[in-house]
């Protein structure tokens, strides 16, 4: 095998590994957001951001 | 008094809801001086002259020690994370070590990868067991039992108590990596960077190294402030489903 070969290889590991890592972030954040946004919408709001009317 | 606005400023920093806020101010800034970073170091990596003995296969440093250097790093942010867990009880330090975690584990994984990738042409073998492959070897299996350790307990406080310890205990680790090629007779070469005389690297290949090594950095806390972000964010997803079933269970009784 030709030294490219191994140049090449090692890039492609590294943006292959690099690129799983920033789509799991990305993608767990998404998801993360859209749960959220379903509690909101479903009306269930954190103790701190309920207003003294929820609270009643 | 500047001494007690800066205990102020980090107090602040840590409620979660700042450092969303924070994150939510920077992240688009870290990402796009990343991306810049990553343009020019590339850039570099490939139109720099190749090496008298190692030929073109040099290009392989570019990514292999930016990717070990972060190994280290991001296990050193975890241990620093570990001791705010264990000595302050800080929620958002907890929220850090186990969000680096699966960082640490790709940059080492690409570590490993790439060191065999460019030991086969080099040294004629994919790998030996020497003491510098075999304790970042040790050091990837480590970031593996904290990512299974975490996911295997449900209460997040137990988990990062447990962890912190854990981290804290594995840290010996680090010095022994960095150290194991001047302890040890090892294939793998001593340091040329980092050293106490001054780097013995050619300037050619010295800047798109630097570069690179920035580019990774701040790739690598991109990534952590993100994952971190995930993290509150899934502990205020299962903090309000909790709720929500206290509140169902009560309207039943």
């Amino acid at each position: 095998m030709t030294h490219t070969f191994y140049i090449a290889m090692s890039y492609a590991v590294t943006a292959l590994v690099t690129l799983c890592l920033i789509g799991w972030v990305w993608l767990d954040g998404r998801a993360r957001q859209r749960e959220l946004a379903e509690l909101e919408a479903s009306g269930i709001r954190r103790r701190s951001s309920q207003t003294a009317g929820d609270r009643a | 008094m500047p001494e007690s606005l800066a205990i102020t400023k980090f107090s602040d920093l840590a409620n979660p809801t700042r450092f969303l806020a924070l994150a939510a101010r920077i992240l688009p800034f870290m990402a796009a001086i990343t991306a810049i970073l990553f343009a020019i170091g590339l850039y570099l990596s490939f139109t720099t002259e190749g090496d008298y003995q190692q030929g073109q296969t040099v290009r392989i440093m570019y990514v292999h020690v930016p990717a070990a250097w972060l190994s280290m790093m991001c296990y050193t942010v975890m241990a620093i994370s570990a001791i705010g867990t264990l000595v302050w009880r800080h929620p958002l330090a907890d929220v850090s070590h186990k969000a680096a975690a699966p960082l640490g584990a790709g940059f080492t994984l690409i570590a490993l990868a790439t060191g065999s990738l460019w030991g086969k042409p080099m040294w004629g073998t994919w790998w030996v067991w020497d003491a510098r492959l075999t304790s970042v070897f040790v050091l990837f299996l480590m970031y593996l039992g904290l990512i299974a350790l975490n996911r295997a307990m449900d209460d997040p406080s137990r988990a990062a108590r447990v962890s912190a310890v854990l981290i804290l205990v594995g840290f010996v680790n680090i010095p022994i990596i960095k150290f194991s090629v001047d302890w040890w007779n090892t294939l793998h070469q001593p340091a040329s960077v980092m050293r106490m005389d001054g780097p013995t690297i050619d300037p050619e290949f010295l800047w798109p190294l630097l570069i690179m090594a920035i580019a990774f950095t701040l790739l690598f806390f991109t990534l952590h402030v993100m994952a971190m972000r995930n993290e509150i964010w899934r502990r205020r997803v299962t903090a309000q489903r909790r709720m929500a079933a206290r509140m169902a269970g009560g309207r039943e009784a």
